[in-house]
């Protein structure tokens, strides 16, 4: 527990004493994951197989005929 | 048949794809090489107790925090691409896939994680010794994790190790050995990781070059050269080791890949190399016929050299796109267009399969058809060949026609592999006249060597994101080789999407590359704290 503590403490301090750039870092590190995350992929990537269909035979036989057949 | 595919979309894919993996690979190189040289820094602090090898590691320590920050999971959005546009590939490959990139998430999130804050927040917190296993730790842990998509990559250029399951339509791993240590495996892992040890070498001696120039932190700049060179000069031996034995490696697994980075049209023995050269309009893809001639409007050559190069004898025969679209009988090589009737008889077989499980998925018809892509002779005739199918054509003319299709970009290649080849070569001059000057103690002096030192920091990424183009565009039409093509890969979703969303990328891509740029040049310009401040780094 104590362990913990220390690790725990460790972060915060080192969070706390964040030079400028470093927050700045910080900044886009967190604008960059809310976009990838929240924006691009709920709104932007959804996974196609996964909400088009609902058993692993389905996707199989899906993926059978696109890679068999003419066209895409 | 090839008239119903929408090139548009799968263009527009593959687009969305190379941008976001090309914006991706600026970070990741520099990541990987300059954690061993900020490594290499702080051990030589730990053994001297010199505290301008503490002040020079907390510097560049700085900048790989920046490069690190900026670039830190851009390579996931690859991963939603995956899903979304890549549906068919990410079906086809799974299990193959899967593993690998779960193993680098896994060890990416809990290695970096961990030890980037020990070294980042550790400094007169832990001990020494704690902090410099760290950050040698960060080094290697970088390393590791590149290791998991560069052999799921490997796969994909030379499939090996695995079964094709008929039932599932998926590749399963059946020995993990065949696939991590394919030589395809290897070599691309060691190509590639010492590829970023040789930027971060440049990046090191083009920086530490402009403060030379402005006559600022001449001890801090004159070390860090001294490391980069070395460490340079190392990497670029094993580079081009790797590059040589990459090349006996492509010509056997990706023939057409090899002929097209050589612009070779004719195969022949004592194949002479292409220092330099300048294509001709020959070389149009969509031009290519059984007339099409080598066209060049000026080269230089090497004699004998590319068939030293492939097979390490100047008398062997090099087969050229020729020889590999009409194939070769006197050196053995079946043709492209005998190459799409087999995998037709695969593709015609998995239909089967399927057709004869509606009415009876456990029947005799059934069971034969499965046992057919368990039957070793069946594998190495068809199924080895399942992805030519796709450019089948009943009209035996139009078959033809489709086979001289199947050639990647040849321009892009050729010029793709010549650029990173002849940067490659002048890195390592650049690296033994950087090392001769420094210790020397003339460098300083030489004003246009040391801006040839920062002028070379944008020719190293040039020849970085050049290898990623011979390897990927080199392969085309493949996404995975011989089994699946790319148009075959992508999801059929509406062309607009994959628009919106490549240039929604294209904006957020160039903002944080500026970002970058801005924050990296005030650092710099800032350069290393004075005296030692607790809250610097």
């Amino acid at each position: 527990m104590e362990k913990l503590r220390k690790i725990v403490d460790f972060y915060i301090t080192g969070f706390r004493n964040l030079p400028p750039w470093g927050r700045t870092m910080w900044a886009i590190i967190l604008i960059k994951l809310f976009i990838m995350f929240v924006v691009l992929r709920l709104f932007f990537f959804p996974d196609q197989l996964q909400n088009n269909f609902n058993s692993d035979e389905e996707r199989a036989r899906h993926v059978i005929e696109s890679i068999t057949t003419p066209g895409n | 048949m090839l008239e119903n595919i929408d090139f548009a979309l799968v263009d527009w894919s593959r687009g969305q794809f190379a941008l976001t993996a090309m914006f991706h690979w600026l970070f990741v190189p520099l990541t990987l090489g300059l954690a061993y040289i900020i490594a290499y820094m702080e051990t030589m602090y730990f053994k001297t107790g010199d505290p301008e090898w503490k002040r020079i590691t907390k510097f560049w320590m700085k900048l790989f925090g920046i490069n690190f920050a900026i670039g830190v999971a851009t390579g996931i959005i690859l991963e939603f691409e995956f899903g979304t546009n890549w549906s068919n590939y990410s079906w086809f490959v799974g299990d193959i896939f899967g593993a690998p990139l779960a193993i680098e998430g896994i060890m990416a999130f809990f290695l970096e994680s961990t030890f980037i804050a020990v070294m980042f927040f550790g400094w007169d917190k832990v001990s020494k010794r704690f902090h410099l296993t760290a950050t040698w730790l960060t080094a290697i842990g970088a390393s590791l994790s590149a290791v998991w998509i560069l052999v799921a990559n490997a796969w994909m250029q030379n499939p090996v190790g695995t079964f094709f399951n008929p039932e599932t339509a998926r590749n399963e791993m059946i020995s993990f050995w065949d696939v991590f240590l394919s030589e395809t495996a290897v070599n691309k892992f060691v190509h590639t990781i010492t590829s970023g040890f040789v930027l971060a070498a440049i990046f090191v001696i083009g920086i530490s070059s402009w403060y030379l120039i402005k006559k600022r932190e001449l001890l801090l700049s004159k070390r860090s050269i001294v490391i980069a060179s070395v460490f340079g000069l190392i990497s670029s031996v094993v580079l081009i080791g790797t590059g040589d034995s990459s090349a006996k490696e492509i010509v056997k697994t990706q023939p057409m890949k090899f002929a097209a980075m050589e612009a070779l049209y004719e195969g022949q023995t004592n194949a002479p190399l292409v220092a330099v050269g300048v294509l001709g309009s020959e070389y149009n893809n969509e031009n290519l016929t059984p007339e099409t001639e080598s066209d060049f409007l000026f080269k230089i050559e090497i004699p004998s050299m590319l068939s030293w190069l492939a097979y390490g004898n100047t008398d062997s025969f090099v087969a050229g796109m020729k020889d590999l679209i009409m194939g070769n009988k006197e050196h053995g090589i079946l043709s492209y267009a005998e190459k799409i009737r087999r995998g037709h008889k695969a593709q015609k077989a998995l239909i089967a399969l399927k057709e004869a499980q509606k009415s009876d998925p456990n029947g005799p018809e059934a069971e034969a058809l499965k046992a057919k892509f368990r039957d070793k002779d069946f594998i190495d005739n068809n199924v080895q060949y399942f992805g030519y199918g796709n450019f089948y054509d009943p009209d035996p003319e139009k078959l033809e026609k489709n086979a001289f299709k199947m050639v990647p970009p040849i321009s892009l290649t050729f010029y793709a592999f010549h650029i990173m080849v002849m940067l490659g070569g002048l890195f390592l001059l650049l690296f033994v006249v950087f090392l001769y000057l420094v210790m020397k103690d003339q460098l300083h002096n030489k004003k246009w060597i040391l801006w040839a030192g920062v002028w070379t920091i944008p020719l190293a990424y040039i020849a970085s994101q050049a290898g990623w183009i011979v390897a990927e565009v080199g392969r085309q039409p493949w996404v995975i080789q011989d089994l699946m093509p790319t148009m075959k890969a992508v999801t059929h979703i509406d062309v607009g999407s994959v628009l919106t969303t490549f240039i929604l990328f294209a904006v957020t891509f160039v903002g944080l590359f500026i970002a970058e740029i801005k924050i990296m040049l005030k650092q710099i310009k800032v350069g290393p704290q004075k005296k030692e401040d607790p809250n610097n780094v």
